[in-house]
């Protein structure tokens, strides 16, 4: 799905725990996320802990797609 | 002497649990459980399984460097002549689990054999190192496909030669060997010619690579001005499905309006993805697709703002030609709509 949306030439990021698979499919900006039941968060943290998280990883994935890159990055 | 095998399976082949237990750490029984126990039935006399490593999926995709350090250390222990992974089927993180142990195994000299389905995403991250039985996509496979992998490990160990992926049934591993044929190159171009022009069946001897890789769309040039757009294949629906997405093998895709909501808890989704534990998602579906935090990006003025709506499937055993379809799809909508840039989330 990343790679025919790209194909569009719209940027996307692919945030995924699993970066390998990631790569494989195709995949040009990638955010690591943290595990595969909860990729944008962590419930073993207090509620403030894991806001501030997913907003960090937020704002990350908006910010590489506002970078040129010239290869497949994880950011 | 009989050779020795060494079995790796994930925590559901191994009889420990489902989803609940895709978190545990690797353990090693001296016994041959599940898939290690049809096996060793299939190895007669001239192999045994001497036991099996479990480990759950998510533990090992998520502590990788930790899983293989225990793995190579029971291999060390054991020290088999061959270790055998999966099947896996089509489930990516076994999969990957699997070309993780027998790449480990095979650098440390063990010949090594798995199974998995054409388009698991490990087949190649293993192709290289193992031979990979080609199964079909469900574990209901898996009485065809542990008997050509047995063939194949016995072959192996006898040293009689295996033979090409289409007589035992394996993933071709891009390799060439030297072999004599029965008539010479030209003759055998003519024929294949000929088998064209009349519409028979041909074999080309030289497949092709694929390469598709798309072109890195350009970046965005000013974010605040930029229209986002949120999409994921966690499986995230509203309360109670209402379209009916598959919650494995998808055969369709959703969206749904999220403008007037702050938050997918907010506006009362769920999941239905079959591959990984609910409970975390269900309890806050923003940990799988964040929109809380892209709509606050969007009061802050981060960006523009966030897409109207939001797109979801599930990508759990969802065949590679239905996620190019979705892909396409989707994509459509999103150019059409004028979307900037997109967000997608994957569990």
């Amino acid at each position: 799905m990343v790679k025919e949306i790209e194909r569009y030439g719209i940027p996307i990021v692919h945030m995924s725990t699993i970066t390998t698979i990631s790569e494989s499919v195709g995949a040009n900006r990638i955010v690591p996320t943290i595990a595969i039941p909860y990729p944008v968060g962590n419930p073993n943290l207090d509620k403030q802990e894991e806001e501030d998280l997913r907003k960090d990883m937020v704002n990350r994935a908006l910010d590489c797609l506002a970078t040129e890159i010239t290869e497949t990055t994880q950011f | 002497m009989k050779f020795k095998v060494l079995y790796y399976v994930n925590q559901f082949f191994g009889q420990v649990g489902g989803e609940d237990k895709a978190g545990m750490a690797p353990e090693y029984k001296k016994e041959k459980i599940g898939p290690a126990l049809g096996f060793n039935g299939l190895l007669g006399d001239e192999g045994e399984v001497v036991g099996t490593l479990i480990c759950g999926d998510n533990y090992f995709n998520e502590n990788n460097e930790e899983a293989l350090e225990y793995i190579k250390n029971v291999i060390k222990e054991e020290n088999p002549d061959v270790v055998v992974a999966g099947p896996a089927f089509n489930a990516g993180r076994y999969g990957m689990a699997c070309a993780g142990v027998v790449n480990a195994a095979a650098e440390m000299g063990k010949k090594v054999v798995t199974g998995m389905y054409i388009e698991n995403p490990a087949v190649d991250h293993a192709k290289g190192n193992a031979i990979i039985v080609e199964t079909k996509d469900s574990a209901a496979d898996m009485r065809n496909a542990l008997p050509k992998m047995a063939a194949i490990v016995k072959k192996l160990m006898s040293g009689e030669e295996v033979g090409t992926p289409a007589e035992e049934g394996y993933i071709a591993q891009g390799k060439r060997l030297t072999v004599f044929a029965k008539d010479r190159g030209s003759k055998r171009a003519v024929d294949m010619l000929l088998a064209r022009f009349n519409n028979e069946e041909f074999e080309t001897e030289l497949p092709m690579p694929v390469f598709d890789k798309v072109d890195i769309a350009p970046a965005i040039k000013d974010l605040s001005k930029a229209t986002i757009a949120l999409v994921t294949s966690g499986g995230i629906v509203p309360e109670g499905n209402p379209d009916r997405i598959q919650s494995a093998s998808a055969q369709k895709w959703g969206k749904y309006d999220v403008s007037g909501v702050d938050s997918l808890q907010e506006g009362g989704y769920e999941t239905i993805h079959g591959g990984y534990d609910p409970v975390y998602a269900n309890e806050l579906p923003d940990r799988v697709a964040p929109l809380d935090f892209m709509k606050q990006a969007e009061k802050e003025g981060k960006i523009g703002k966030v897409f109207k709506y939001f797109y979801t499937t599930t990508g759990t055993g969802t065949a590679v030609g239905k996620s190019i379809e979705f892909g396409t799809e989707i994509g459509k909508e999103l150019k059409e709509a004028g979307v900037d840039g997109v967000i997608l989330t994957s569990t």
